[in-house]
């Protein structure tokens, strides 16, 4: 069976400085990855090379999503395949109502892959079903998208609309940043929501207490820009006990 | 950073070339010989039937304009024009003296409806109001009350060839016809108002167009009247090297309300066309107007060759008590745009609003803003401009928020924010304030900011293309002026905001 992603001996740079030094990852449909690692690690540039982001230049090996490589292909086209990156950092479009924002993204996705547009209300509806599900009214879906939202709205913000693009690669980056544990309980339900045998998940974080909330299959410890371990959730209590400092020494 | 280079890489490749709306209705047009004299001026006096003071008065800012200095202080920078290489009257041969637009010649026609802006309209004269929202548009526009309704007054060059809906405004005692009738009709109603807002002495171009003036608007509201309708006039500069010299008066008498919409667009042309019309508005006491513009004039090509010079003087008197003016623009067009609309508020708690959305592209150059001149006690304004520069374009606010000393009271906030797209463009901002009286309270607020890589990452991860998520972050900071236009305005000004930045991200 194909990997739905695959990540080949993965080189990447930006400003001309190494940050991932040939990383290897293999996540299959169904599967919960848990990306774990001391600051500098490079676990972000993980996230936004795989979602393509400008300015990360791919200097070696490949990242196939369901077997096609990726790299050449634009963010919103990747996007448009499937994956979606919940940011560490949401950012703030002034005057940009959050329904609106939702509305043109979730069109956008399906004009590309050749889908009928939803009409404005068939629209409204689908976003005000996923919202209702994470606490979100509609007085916040009519403020400006992440303006002024508090660190928890932000992140219960970014897992509604993962569940609105239904996406098949979910990257979630230090989603438990900024979340006090209320927050962090409502995000991993819906994170947890989403979990089917068709989607794969790839979550980083720097903390073991997000795990305890969403159980991963799969922990990889990353430093120095590659992987360097690899076990079962068992893994993470492990690291919450001894540190990374280990891993930084083996990595150098 | 590499997005930010990527837009400019297309910004780089920006085809005006392709404006939408270039290209020319075939109709014969009689035009006054290259040039401007007395005699010149006597013609298109003589053409309109004009009274013997109004050409008396054209006369004299004609005398005063030949002693005058093209203004030499705004941020643009154009060639010398020469005014005798210009054609001072031109109109469709075919003299026009109809009812209902089924006489309009339907090459007229078939131009406005390129423009894509008048389909309502159009409907709407052939006498159908549709009550529920249909729109094509297919946003949530629509929600079932019923549409409001425009009357038009189509300004082709020189003449208005069509005035509808006039005898429902009649029946409210509403005047809305094209100023060279009312010259005709109501002669003493423009004697005592015409010039009176602008004189024909107030600057070079609005001496110019007192003395050459060709045609235009003229609304009068009677006392405590709320004009029916939305009030609409499109303008197209059609005939090549035809400048177009437009006036318009609007005269809103005590406790009356009236809201006028101009909506602007011209075809390509080669040679730079100018464009100097007066818009005074007059507003006594209790009375309100609401102007808006939507100006979409050719830009010039790709290097800025070609495209209108709009060198405009629009000012409004709050002369009574409580009265209010509030100017809304969208301005996307024009290699040159020179404006800045005005409120003289000499009334006691008179009240002036000025939003403000300038786009520039290419390379357009923009220096307007607007000026409070507080006279009265306890008077208000507000001020919100939005300038978006993008390509290698120049965005100039200017602004002046005064005070007489007489003038307690007096308050004014201002808010001007520019963005930037790209880094080869330019937003500058220039207040003005001066209070003369101690009890005033100005507020001035000001922002630049850039689309960030962040912002745009962001919308391309949700799948949005570059040019979708320029279009929805602009429009997002366009809001709170979008907001002030009327419905049917907003939605097509959105259109037009989103056609405008094309160029720019490719």
């Amino acid at each position: 069976m194909t990997p739905l992603l695959e990540v080949k001996n993965l080189h990447a740079e930006i400003d001309g400085k190494k940050i991932l030094n040939g990383l290897d990852l293999v996540v299959n449909k169904g599967e919960v990855h848990a990306i774990m690692g001391p600051n500098g690690a490079g676990k972000s540039t993980l996230s936004y090379v795989l979602a393509g982001r400008d300015g990360y230049e791919v200097t070696e090996g490949d990242v196939l999503l369901n077997g096609e490589s990726m790299l050449e292909m634009e963010p919103s086209e990747r996007a448009c395949k499937g994956v979606f990156l919940a940011f560490q950092y949401p950012m703030e479009i002034p005057g940009v109502a959050t329904m609106t924002f939702l509305r043109a993204a979730l069109n956008a996705q399906r004009k590309t892959r050749g889908e009928p547009e939803l009409s404005s209300p068939d629209a409204i509806r689908k976003v005000k079903d996923v919202a209702g599900q994470l606490g979100i009214n509609m007085d916040m879906l009519k403020r400006p998208v992440n303006v002024g939202f508090s660190g928890g709205e932000k992140k219960r913000a970014e897992t509604m609309q993962m569940a609105l693009l239904e996406p098949k690669l979910c990257l979630l980056d230090e989603t438990d940043s900024g979340l006090d544990i209320d927050a962090l309980k409502v995000v991993s339900e819906g994170v947890n929501r989403l979990r089917s045998p068709e989607r794969g998940f790839v979550v980083i974080t720097h903390y073991q207490r997000l795990l305890d909330h969403i159980v991963p299959d799969i922990v990889h410890v990353m430093s120095a820009g590659k992987i360097v371990r690899t076990g079962g959730k068992e893994l993470a209590h492990e690291l919450e006990a001894s540190g990374y400092a280990q891993y930084q020494q083996e990595a150098a | 950073m590499a997005a930010v280079q990527e837009t400019v890489e297309q910004v780089r490749q920006i085809d005006v070339d392709q404006y939408k709306y270039g290209f020319v209705t075939n109709i014969e047009s009689e035009k006054a010989p290259k040039g401007l004299s007395e005699d010149i001026i006597r013609f298109i006096s003589a053409k309109k039937n004009e009274p013997e003071w109004m050409l008396d008065w054209r006369l004299e800012a004609y005398r005063r304009w030949k002693t005058m200095q093209e203004p030499s202080w705004a941020r643009v920078d154009y060639p010398p024009i020469d005014f005798q290489d210009l054609y001072y009257y031109s109109e469709p041969k075919k003299k026009p003296a109809l009812k209902s637009l089924d006489e309009v010649d339907p090459e007229i026609l078939a131009t406005y409806e390129k423009l894509g802006i008048p389909l309502k309209e159009q409907k709407m004269l052939a006498g159908v109001v549709s009550d529920e929202g249909e729109d094509a548009g297919g946003d949530e526009a629509a929600s079932g009350q019923p549409r409001a309704r425009v009357a038009v007054d189509a300004v082709f060059d020189s003449v208005s060839v069509a005035t509808t809906f006039k005898e429902e405004l009649a029946k409210a005692g509403v005047i809305f016809c094209p100023i060279s009738e009312a010259l005709r009709e109501h002669p003493d109603l423009v004697r005592k108002y015409l010039g009176t807002v602008v004189p024909t002495t107030d600057n070079f171009y609005a001496t110019l167009n007192s003395a050459v003036f060709s045609d235009g608007s003229f609304v009068y509201v009677p006392e405590g009247v709320r004009c029916p309708m939305e009030l609409s006039t499109y303008f197209r500069i059609n005939e090549a090297q035809t400048g177009q010299f437009e006036r318009t008066l609007i005269i809103a008498d005590k406790g009356s309300y009236v809201s006028y919409l101009e909506g602007c667009t011209a075809p390509m042309r080669d040679e730079n066309q100018l464009h100097a019309a007066v818009v005074e508005l007059v507003a006594l006491d209790d009375a309100e107007i609401k102007y808006s513009t939507v100006q979409n004039w050719y830009p010039g090509d790709a290097d800025g060759k070609g495209g209108i010079y709009n060198f405009v003087t629009k000012r409004g008197d709050c002369r009574g008590r409580n009265s209010k003016i509030s100017w809304t623009q969208v301005e996307t067009g024009s290699a040159i745009t020179w404006k800045y609309p005005s409120c003289v508020l000499r009334g006691e708690n008179s009240r002036g609003e000025f939003y403000s959305i300038a786009i520039s592209n290419g390379r357009q150059q923009v220096d307007s803003g607007t000026k409070m001149i507080h006279l009265g006690k306890n008077t208000s304004s507000r001020i919100i401009s939005k300038g978006i520069s993008a390509g290698r374009s120049q965005n100039t606010y200017r602004g002046l928020v005064s005070a007489h000393r007489k003038a307690s009271a007096a308050r004014n906030f201002t808010c001007c924010d520019s963005l930037l797209i790209g880094n080869e463009c330019g937003a500058h901002t220039v207040p003005y304030i001066e209070a003369k009286n101690a009890s005033a309270t100005f507020e001035h607020e000001a922002t630049t900011s850039k689309i960030s890589d962040d912002q745009l990452f962001y919308c391309l991860q949700r799948g949005l293309s570059e040019e979708e998520a320029v279009a929805l972050i602009v429009n997002g900071f366009v809001r709170d002026v979008l907001q002030q236009l009327p419905m049917e305005f907003a939605v097509e000004a959105q259109k037009l905001i989103s056609i405008s930045l094309e160029g720019s991200v490719g």
